[in-house]
Parts: C-alpha cells; structure tokens; sequence
C-alpha cells in the first residue's frame, strides 16, 4: 500500500546551517490494512519520513509509491489528486481557528467539490463516529487537546482516504486523551479498513497500537519488522525500546540468564530444564512485561548459580526448541547496535510525561 | 467671533470631503493592497510560491512608496492624478495620492498578518489536496482575518491624516479647511474644532474597528 524505494532526502546548506541528510536510503514497505510505526530519537529523520509519503517533501531521490501509484511520477495536479486518498493528522491539530468543528471537518469536502447537502450529511456521520456530535458548532479553542485531534481525524478520514497518516498525532496529548485517540484510531482503521503510518517517539504508542514497527536513526531505518518477530530476535534495537531488559544485579555470583516470554514460547520448559533436569539454583532477579499489538511480552533475568559447564550447552539446546532464553552480562543487557548513533530516545516517556503532560489547550 | 453660522455648514462640507476621499481611497487600496501583501507573503523564500525575484521586486517598490514623505508623493504623483482625474485640485484628485500612498503601507501590514498564520494550517490543508489559491481563499486570509481588519483600521487613520495635508495643497477636506481658516485667517479656533473633529473621526474609527476585529477573534 506504502512503499518507499531507496528514499533520500537532503535538505540545502542555508546560511545558518550546513547540508542536512534527513533520509539516507529509506525503504520501507506497508501493507495493505496494515498499523506500522515509525520510532525514531527526534531529528532521526521520521517526521520527514511521514511528510514524504504524501509528498509534502519531495525526496532528493528514490521513488515513493501508494496504492499502486508513483506519486513520485505525477506533476502537480496528480499529486494533489493523490493527496486526497491519504488523510493525514498532526502534533498540533493544524485546525482552522476561523471554523467551526463541523466546518474544519467540512473543508476537505468544499475543496474535492462535494455538493452542500452531502457535505453535511457526510460531516454529521464523521463528528459522530468520532464522538463529537454534539460539538458541531464549537470553535477549536473551545476544544480540549483530545477533542481537537478528534476534529482532526474526522476531517483527515473526510475524502475517504485509504491511506491515514499520523505525525506524533499523541505527542501533545495528555495520558488519557492519548488513550482515546489511540482507541479511536485502531477503530476507525478496522472499520474503513485504513492503512496506517504512525510515526512517534513514544514507545508506549507503538506497543498499544502497532501491528509492525521500525527504528530510526540517523536518516536510516535500523530495525524493523512485525512486533511478534521483532520481539523475538534477541539483537533488535527495536525489541530492547519496545521492552526494555530488566535491570539486572550490580553484584552477585552466578551467570544471569535472559528469557524472553511470548505467547509462543512458555517459559516453563526452560526453568524444569535449568533447575530440575540439571539441579541449578535459579533465582529471579529482575523481570518486566508489556502487552505489545494485544499480545504479553515479558524478560525475565534469571540468576543461575551452581554451573559446572552444563549451562551453555543446556541454553543452545532450549534455543533450538524454540525458546528464546541466552546468557547475558550485569549492567549490559543486551547490544545495542546503534549506542554510538546520537542521542537515543528517552526509555520510558510515558513515566515522564504523566508528570509534565496538562491537557494542552491550544 | 459671530461667524460660526457661516463656517459651520462649510465645516460640515469639509468634513464630508474628508470622509468620501478617505473612504474611496480606503476602498481602492484595499483592493490593490490585500492582493499586492497576498503576493509579497506567498513568493517568500519557503511560502507557498516562492518566487525571489518576483518577491524582491514587490518588496522594492513597497518600500519605495513607503519611504517616500507623503507631502512628496503627492507632488510627484500630480502628473498620473491628471491622467486619471483630469486635474490635481479637489478631493477626487487626492484620491489617486491618497491610495497610492497607503497601498504599500497595507500590503506590509496584510503581509505580515498572514505570516503569522501558523504554516502548520497551510500544510494541512495542502495535504488533503488543495490547490494554492484554495489555501490563500480559505485559510490565509479567513485565519488572518481579525488581524486584517486591524490592519485596515490602522491604514484608514493613517488616510485620514495623509488626507488633511493633501488639503495643504488644495485638496479640500478639513486639511485644507484648517489651513484656509485656520491658518491663513490666524483663527486658531477654528484649527482647533478642526483638530477635534478629525479626532472624533479617527476615535470612531478606531473602536469600530477594534470592535470588529475583536468580534471576528472571538466568535
């Protein structure tokens, strides 16, 4: 439905400021019906990413394609056309202060040419599948930070686009606003049988509403992949954000041992091997569990004391039947393949953000 | 001092002339303004149409016009008056100074009300597939609205000042009232019912138009 070929974007040298690669090589594939995100620390390259794929960014060079369209190809009138398949919502709503909720929902439909009277009928239905039908005639400051984004999306979903993308559409949202609008997001996405793009920062965002995900660095995608695989392959960048690994002990004897929970693969064959069939004391230490795409991911950090070198060759067997459970070191969990690539995104944001988060009025 | 009865209707006249020259020429540069500051803010560099050249160009001759004293303009202007009017006397002829003179001032002012406009609305409606000049009707110049009307209510007093001394060199209105009467006859009450009422005016002008804005920021 997505799809970015080979993407680079390069913003000129200005007087201020040197030349600046955005995206180096992007390609990135969505499909159909899809809830991808795009995670990324800020200035990775992920806003620039998301305002490609309606082309309010041409790239330097690659193609960029939706729904079977190279909008890449097309001259001004096509892409504007194109435009109008793919909604899009932002961090600050982008709403007309000069109109009224139904009127912001309405302008989409003035500018495709939509007769008066299906203009408001088609307003009426959309206020109302996103909870707002009694709000018609309010003006976006009259409006909550929730109920704004909400506007927006209807007004996003008005052309009946088939593409819906979403810029750090949460980012300026308080904990509970951004729960409804994630609610109304994943709702409206398997009603209308939406593609979405979402691009954040927040960790949290991905793991409620994604079905796949990847990480930006630096103008590079890094990672990536649907969540269930992605959290099963012990070296992702991706997986260790998504759920992070347990703390582990500053001191202690023992070799630490990580297992990885899924739905998939129990745990309970690994600690009957470890403690029953080779008789090691097994000790939890340090655990955390997230529900990711509907589903439970824990990491559990065992210590593991009493080895006489029939722990590792115990570990490749496991791993061979399909649990994912390996050694791992105090006070560095787990690798982490972009460590030396400018700032990294903060681990748990959400913790913050409850503190620091009023319900922006804007 | 018993001359009232006499001056007063011609006080009445001159204040007439001073709201119709400053009422046609407000009308005039608002339709030559609101469109010459439309071009000056969407040639910008990283505006909706970037256009340099054409951009540098409008900037030149706004600032020419600015720069230049009113009382000037109106000299050097006298031959394009009576090209148009057919003489430079009389409030019609002020009216080509007049709008030639607040032109640049309002489309500076329309230029930067619509900056202010937040770049995030123009992408967003870019982004459902709009059309420039969609952008420019339907956000641009909605959103920037009140402050427009601010604008407006700026350039219409500064007409009306413009406009009593385009009565210094015969162009009627109170201005030339002021100076006939007040100056020429060393009758310095009359300059000051002149004062006043030129204050009235542009006190009127400017609650109305301060009301107007407000109204249209708020509701």
């Amino acid at each position: 439905m997505i799809e970015l070929s080979d993407v680079r974007k390069v913003f000129p040298a200005r007087r201020t400021a040197g030349e600046v690669v955005a995206l180096d090589g992007v390609s990135l594939s969505v499909a159909r019906g899809e809830f991808a995100g795009v995670v990324g620390p800020s200035g990775s390259g992920k806003s620039t990413l998301a305002r490609l794929v309606n082309l309010l960014e041409r790239p330097t060079s690659g193609t960029v394609t939706v729904d079977g369209r190279v909008l890449t190809d097309l001259d001004a009138a096509g892409v504007r056309e194109a435009r109008r398949s793919i909604g899009m919502i932002f961090q600050h709503f982008n709403l007309l202060d000069s109109r009224t909720a139904a009127g912001n929902v309405e302008h989409p439909l003035e500018l495709a040419g939509v007769g008066r009277t299906e203009r408001r009928r088609r307003v009426a239905e959309l206020l109302d599948l996103v909870g707002l039908a009694d709000r018609h005639d309010s003006r976006p400051a009259q409006l909550s930070g929730g109920q704004k984004q909400r506007v927006a999306i209807a007004r996003a979903l008005a052309a009946r686009p088939s593409v819906l993308l979403c810029d750090e559409a949460t980012s300026a949202l308080d904990p509970a606003s951004t729960t409804g609008v994630l609610e109304l997001l994943r709702q409206v996405r398997a009603e209308l049988g939406l593609t979405v793009l979402l691009i954040t920062h927040e960790m949290s965002v991905v793991r409620a509403v994604c079905d796949s995900a990847v990480l930006m660095s630096d103008g590079r995608v890094v990672d990536g992949g649907p969540l269930a695989e992605v959290l099963a392959r012990p070296d992702s960048a991706l997986a260790a954000q998504l759920v992070p690994a347990p703390a582990g002990p500053e001191t202690g004897d023992g070799a630490l041992v990580q297992l990885t929970v899924t739905d998939a693969t129990p745990h309970g064959a690994v600690l009957q091997t470890l403690t029953a069939e080779l008789g090691l004391s097994v000790e939890v230490v340090g655990g955390s569990v997230e529900t990711v795409a509907g589903r439970r991911f824990g990491r559990l950090l065992l210590r593991v004391e009493g080895d006489d070198g029939r722990l590792d060759p115990a570990l490749v067997r496991l791993r061979a039947g399909g649990a994912l459970v390996e050694r791992t070191a105090a006070g560095d969990p787990r690798p982490q393949p972009d460590a030396d690539d400018g700032p990294r995104p903060e681990r748990e944001p959400d913790v913050q953000r409850l503190a620091d988060a009023p319900d922006v009025q804007r | 001092m018993n001359d009232w009865s006499r001056i007063a209707p011609q006080l009445v006249d001159a204040t007439g002339e001073t709201l119709y020259m400053v009422g046609v020429a407000t009308a005039l540069t608002v339709l030559l303004g609101v469109p010459l500051g439309v071009l000056l803010t969407i040639t910008a560099p990283g505006a909706l149409a970037p256009h340099p050249l054409v951009n540098r160009l409008l900037g030149l001759v706004v600032n020419l016009g600015r720069s230049l004293p009113f009382i000037i303009l109106l000299v050097l202007v006298a031959p394009v008056t009576r090209g148009i009017v057919g003489t430079t006397i009389g409030s019609t002829a002020t009216i080509v100074p007049l709008t030639i003179g607040a032109v640049p001032f309002l489309a500076r002012l329309v230029e930067t009300s619509l900056r202010e406009v937040a770049h995030g609305k123009v992408e967003a409606t870019l982004a459902m597939g709009a059309r420039r000049r969609d952008v420019v009707r339907t956000v641009l110049l909605p959103e920037a609205l009140p402050s427009l009307v601010a604008g407006v209510t700026v350039t219409v007093v500064a007409l009306i000042s413009y406009s009593a001394m385009a009565g210094a060199i015969g162009g009627g209105g109170l201005g030339d009232f002021a100076i006939r009467y007040g100056y020429q006859q060393f009758r310095t009450d009359i300059t000051l019912v002149t004062v006043v009422l030129l204050l009235v005016v542009v006190q009127l002008l400017q609650w109305a138009g301060d009301r107007w804005a407000r109204r249209l920021a708020t509701s």
